[in-house]
This record gives C-alpha cells, structure tokens and sequence, in this order.
C-alpha cells in the first residue's frame, strides 16, 4: 500500500510538471503579453524595458527555468485586472469552490444511494423503473438548465431560496443541486449494479443462511462492498464538479475560482488563467490521491496489498 | 427430528421449468449423519437451500412438500421468521467454496460474530459478540484465534477460511448442519482435519448433519445412512453398509464401480456411459434410463415409484 501510495504521488507530480509545460507552451504561443499590460501608444523603450523586467529577453529553457521556479513557489504573477497575485486570488476563492463542490456530491450521494440500493434489492419494482426514468431525463436535461429552472421557480417565483451569491446554507442549496444533478443517474446505475452483483455472491448467501436481518445484509454488509466501485465515480464526479463547476458558478453568480477563471478569460488575464489551470490539475491529483486512500480503507485487500 | 417429505424445487428460468428437486423425501434423527451422493447438478445444492428456505432467486420456488424439523413445519414459513427462527439458529449450512463464502471486507470475527448478535445470543453489547466469536474461532481450532479474529478472509488459507465458514453455521449451535461439499476445495490433509472437526462438533452438539458430496470414499467414512440423487430425486436410501454391500439401484452400482479402490492394481475408472441428463429435457419414465444397462420398455416410458424396503427406499423398476 505504503509503496502503491509513492508511486500515485509521483505520477501526480509528474501530471502537475505536464500542466506547467503546458501552460509556459500555451503562453509563448499566445502572443506577446507585453502589449496587453502597456498602453496603446508605448514606446519601443517601454516595451524593451517591460520584457527585460519580465525576463523575457532571455533565451526559452533560462525562462522555463525562472517560470518553473515561480511557479513552485506558486508565483505565476499579478493579475492584469486586480494588481494583485494571480493564485492568491484564485486561492481567496478555493473555499467557495470546493463547498459548493462537496455540496453537490453530498446532494447526489443522498439521492444516488438510496435510489440504487433500493433499486436493486426491489429489481424491477416502481423505485427501479422510476429511477430509470429519472436517469434518462437527468441525462438529457445539463445542469445548468436545471440550475435556471431552480432560479425561476423556487426562487424569483415561489421566492422560498436565495437565486444568487454565496452566504448561509440557503445559498448553498439551488446551486448544488444543480450541480449534483448530473452524475446521479450514473451513480445510481453503478451502484445498482454492484450491489445486485453483490446481492448474488456466496457471501450474501451465506449471510442469509446464517439468518442476518435481510436489512443488516443490504444496509450494513452489500453497501459497504458496493462503495469500492463507486468511489471511483465519487473522485471523477469530483474532481469534474470542482473543474467543471464554472457554468454553475456563472449562473449563481457563485464566487468561486470557476468564475473568476472564465472572468479572467473574457479579459484576457493570463497570469489568472494559467494560475487556474495549475490549480486545477492540483486539485485533480490531490482528489485522486484521497480515492486512493479511501479504497484501502474500504476493502481490506487493497490495503493489504503489496504493490 | 427432520422429515422432509416430497419436496419439490423448481426454478422457473426462461428456458423452461428446471425440477431442480422433484419429490424428495427422507429423514434425519439427531446426532446421525445422512450422506447426499450424486454427480454435479443432481440437485444436492438446491435440496440443502431448500431446507433454509433459500431457493436460488429469482428463479427458484419450493412448489410442494413439507420440511418438518422438531415437530414444526418450516415450509410456508415468511421470510422474516425464517431470518429469526430458523436460519442460523435451527438449521446451518457450511457451503460449498470457502474462498467466495466470506464477505472480503470484513474481519472473520465480525463475522463470526454477526450471527450471535443477529439471534440475540451475545448478551448485550458488541463487545460480548466480539468474545464469544473468538470462543467459536478457538472451537474450531483456528490459531491464535484471538489475534486472528481481527483479520480479514484473504488473510486466511482455504483450510483456514472454511474453519471461519463453520464457526459462523455452529455459533448459534443449530440441530440441522448441512456440509455441502465443504471438502471438496481443499488438500487430501486438510480435507481430513475438516472432516474431523465437522465430526467432533455433531459429536458434542448432538445434530443432525446431511453431509453432502460426490465423494463415496468421505460418504462411506462417516455416513450413518445414504441416499443417492439422480436428476432431482432420491434414486436410492439405504445404510451406508447396506448400499455398499448391495446396492439396489442400477445408478449406485455404476457409481460404486467407478470409485477407485486404493491399494487395487486395477485402479482404471469405470465410470457410468453417457452424460448426465438434460436437467431442462429428462428423458421420459426414469431419468437414468438412457444410461441404464437395465432399462426395459417400461422404464422409457413409465416412471418407477418408490419402493420401501424397512428403511431404505430405492425407485427401480427391477425391485418394485
Ligand atoms: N441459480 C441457478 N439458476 C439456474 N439453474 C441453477 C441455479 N442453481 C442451480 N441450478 C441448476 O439446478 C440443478 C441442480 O443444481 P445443484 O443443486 O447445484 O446440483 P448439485 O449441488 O447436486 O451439483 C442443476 O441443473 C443446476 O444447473
Ligand atoms: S427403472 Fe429401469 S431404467 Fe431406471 S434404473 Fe431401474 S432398470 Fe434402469
Ligand atoms: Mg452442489
């Protein structure tokens, strides 16, 4: 496990140099950012002057060089727009992000799993057919049209939540909603079918000829085998709730990096933008690295395991 | 103490109806030993999770009979008195794969624990479960049972997993055990040592065990009394002296002709011709008849009833 756990960080920081690359290419490619942070009518001497503070008179490797030292340091320059250090201002907004995030899975969490417990232990019950239904609008319909529907309805018509910003937890409740949404028709059907996988294996059997409660067998001993598939989902589901929240962010005017992000992008503010990027791909490796940890705690066999 | 009487289980698949049980009938005192021979997919399985009322779902319904243990009838019974009453605490099955019978991702002593504390033996706490699993691990001879009881099953040798397996059927010390193949995945050695301490607990608990197999040598090593599966039902019960000696059925003939005889300088397999029967299509009249060097017209076309000699029953036409 210990040695299992080495290699995954070493492959996330391997993913998190590839992001650098990836940013420095992107930001030679993209022109020259001088002539963004000057005015119009700027000399050759101003220009000369601002590319040598910037180092970027320098020769490509010396710059990836000072970039890669920055950006360690998690320094990737001011923002154009703020003045101010473009990952301190992205990581001013991490918690807004990651509460709204974590809202959304707890929002698909209380639905997915009783939806797919309950759906496989009554196979072709109305809960099951119900759920299937529900599966294939919640994938047909994004959440952001959801997240409009939420703000029409249940707040501007029936005004019984807030429809913007980000405070207590009334605030919290339409925008994780409409961000849990999607991955709830998948988390329903993995769940489902692990556990009826599970509801047929020799140990439950062996469980139902010892006579356990048929309610110990589902809720205490087949759900908990079940969660080693779907924590995979759980990390995935994250990981894209936390990179993909923007749309859901823009939509509740939610003041988190997704926002700030697409903000950054219309102004063309690239240190923002390249912060955002960096953080992100931290963000994802880090997530992974937690649903690595949880397997071991679920499945002792894992834990177990030599690498 | 058991009387199972025409009990009939059929699986409704959608290929057709499998009469997986078709009309057995038998009996078993406590303390005896009833050995359930026959090739694989006889129905020796589905007649010991009929017993625990656990047809295979959603295919599998018990369609007739009684089961009547200590006087009470168990068919019929609903689900939860099942749960509560019977399975675990009456009747108890140690299944057939010790690798796929405990659940991976808990330790063996929650296991062991769990049916104590679901049939209320554990006193009151968690903890009292916990104490007794490690008395039950320490009856079944696993080492270090204390330390061990806080292990997981892939912890655990085959031998060592099956041990667990029996500790869970016995805790609540049943007065059914049904063994089912428990040896059959192991080593010679450690397929001793198991039968040796399936044998001393019945020894000390005074239960019935049905112990079922396909292994004449374990059957006649320590059966009371026998009976013979074909096709879903018992072909042919006798002692296990008896049928050895003189078996009365056609099918026990061929299936004592093809046990291999240690110590014989002949030690080639004389195995009955032909397969075993279509469990979806048997044949018609007797279902051994196609395999039968006996078989007459009347076997092809008229199923032979069940006789009974004293005790023992066989289903023949020779000997009705
Ligand atoms: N879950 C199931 N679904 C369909 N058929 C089954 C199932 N379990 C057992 N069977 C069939 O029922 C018959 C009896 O099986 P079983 O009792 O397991 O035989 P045995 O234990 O004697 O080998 C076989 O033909 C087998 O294929
Ligand atoms: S009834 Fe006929 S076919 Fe069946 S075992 Fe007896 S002799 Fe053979
Ligand atoms: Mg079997």
């Amino acid at each position: 496990m210990r040695a299992y756990f080495v290699k995954r960080v070493l492959q996330g920081v391997v993913a998190i140099v590839g992001a650098l690359l990836i940013v420095f290419v992107a930001q030679r490619l993209s022109g020259d950012p001088v002539a963004l942070m000057l005015p119009m009518d700027a000399g050759e001497a101003e220009f000369a002057a601002m590319r040598e503070a910037l180092g970027l008179d320098k020769p490509l490797p010396a710059q990836f060089g000072i970039f890669m030292v920055n950006a360690v340091q998690g320094d990737f320059g001011d923002s154009y727009q703020w003045q101010a250090p473009a990952m301190t201002l992205l990581l001013e907004r991490l918690p807004a992000t990651l509460e709204l995030a974590l809202a959304g899975l707890v929002f698909a969490l209380l639905l997915a799993v009783p939806l797919g417990v309950v759906s496989s232990v009554h196979r072709g019950g109305l809960v099951d057919r119900a759920a299937k239904v529900f599966a294939m609008l919640g994938q047909a319909v994004p959440g952001f049209w959801i997240g409009l529907l939420l703000i029409l309805f249940v707040a501007v018509e029936l005004q019984w939540l807030p429809a913007f910003g980000r405070g207590g937890l009334s605030n919290l409740v339409l925008p994780a909603i409409a961000l849990g949404w999607y991955p709830v028709a998948a988390m329903t059907r993995t769940l489902r079918s692990s556990m009826l996988d599970i509801l047929d294996s020799d140990y439950v059997r062996m469980e139902r000829a010892i006579g356990l409660p048929e309610r110990w067998i589902v809720w205490r001993y087949a759900l908990r085998n079940a969660m080693v598939p779907l924590v995979t989902m759980i990390g995935v589901y994250f990981a894209n709730m936390l990179g993909g929240a923007f749309v859901i962010e823009v939509v509740f005017a939610w003041p988190g990096i997704g926002r700030a992000v697409v903000d950054a992008v219309f102004a063309r503010d690239f240190p923002v933008v390249q912060a955002g990027v960096v953080l992100a791909a931290l963000v994802f490796v880090a997530v992974n690295l937690i649903v690595d940890l949880s397997y071991g705690l679920i499945d002792p066999r894992i834990r177990h395991a030599k690498a | 103490m058991l009387r199972v009487q025409d009990l009939k289980t059929h699986l409704f698949l959608k290929r057709g109806v499998l009469k997986a049980v078709d009309g057995v009938s038998f009996e078993l005192a406590a303390g005896k030993t009833l050995g359930l021979i026959g090739e694989s997919g006889s129905g020796k399985t589905m007649t010991g999770l009929s017993l625990l009322g656990l047809p295979p779902k959603p295919a599998g319904r018990i369609v007739g009979g009684t089961v009547s243990l200590d006087g009470r009838e168990l068919i019929g019974l609903d689900e939860k008195t099942l749960a509560d009453e019977v399975r675990g605490r009456q009747i108890a099955m140690i299944s057939q794969d010790p690798m796929t019978s405990l659940n991976p991702v808990f330790t063996v002593g929650a296991q062991v624990a769990a049916p104590i504390r679901a049939h209320g033996l554990g006193g009151d706490s968690r903890r009292d479960a916990a104490h007794l699993a490690v008395e039950e691990l320490q009856h079944v001879r696993v080492p270090a049972a204390r330390q061990r009881a806080r292990d997981y099953p892939h912890q655990f040798s085959g031998g060592m997993r099956q041990r667990v397996v029996a500790a869970m059927a016995i805790a609540c010390r049943p007065r059914l055990l049904i063994a089912d193949e428990p040896t059959s995945a192991l080593d010679v050695t450690i397929q001793v040592q198991l039968m040796d301490l399936i044998e001393r607990i019945q020894a000390e608990t005074d239960a019935g065990l049905l112990f079922i197999t396909h292994d004449l040598g374990i059957a006649a090593r320590v059966c009371h009394r026998i009976a013979v599966m074909y096709a879903g039902r018992i072909v042919e019960a006798a002692t296990a002296e008896q049928l050895y000696a003189e078996p009365r059925h056609p099918y026990t003939q061929g299936l004592l002709a093809s046990v291999p005889r240690l110590g014989r300088r002949d030690k080639r397999l004389i195995s009955i011709p032909g397969n075993p029967p279509d469990p979806l299509a048997l044949p018609s009249g007797c279902a051994f008849h196609p395999r039968c060097p006996h078989a007459t017209e009347r076997c092809r076309v008229e199923a032979p009833p069940t006789v009974m000699a004293g005790d023992d029953q066989v289903a023949c036409w020779l000997h009705a």
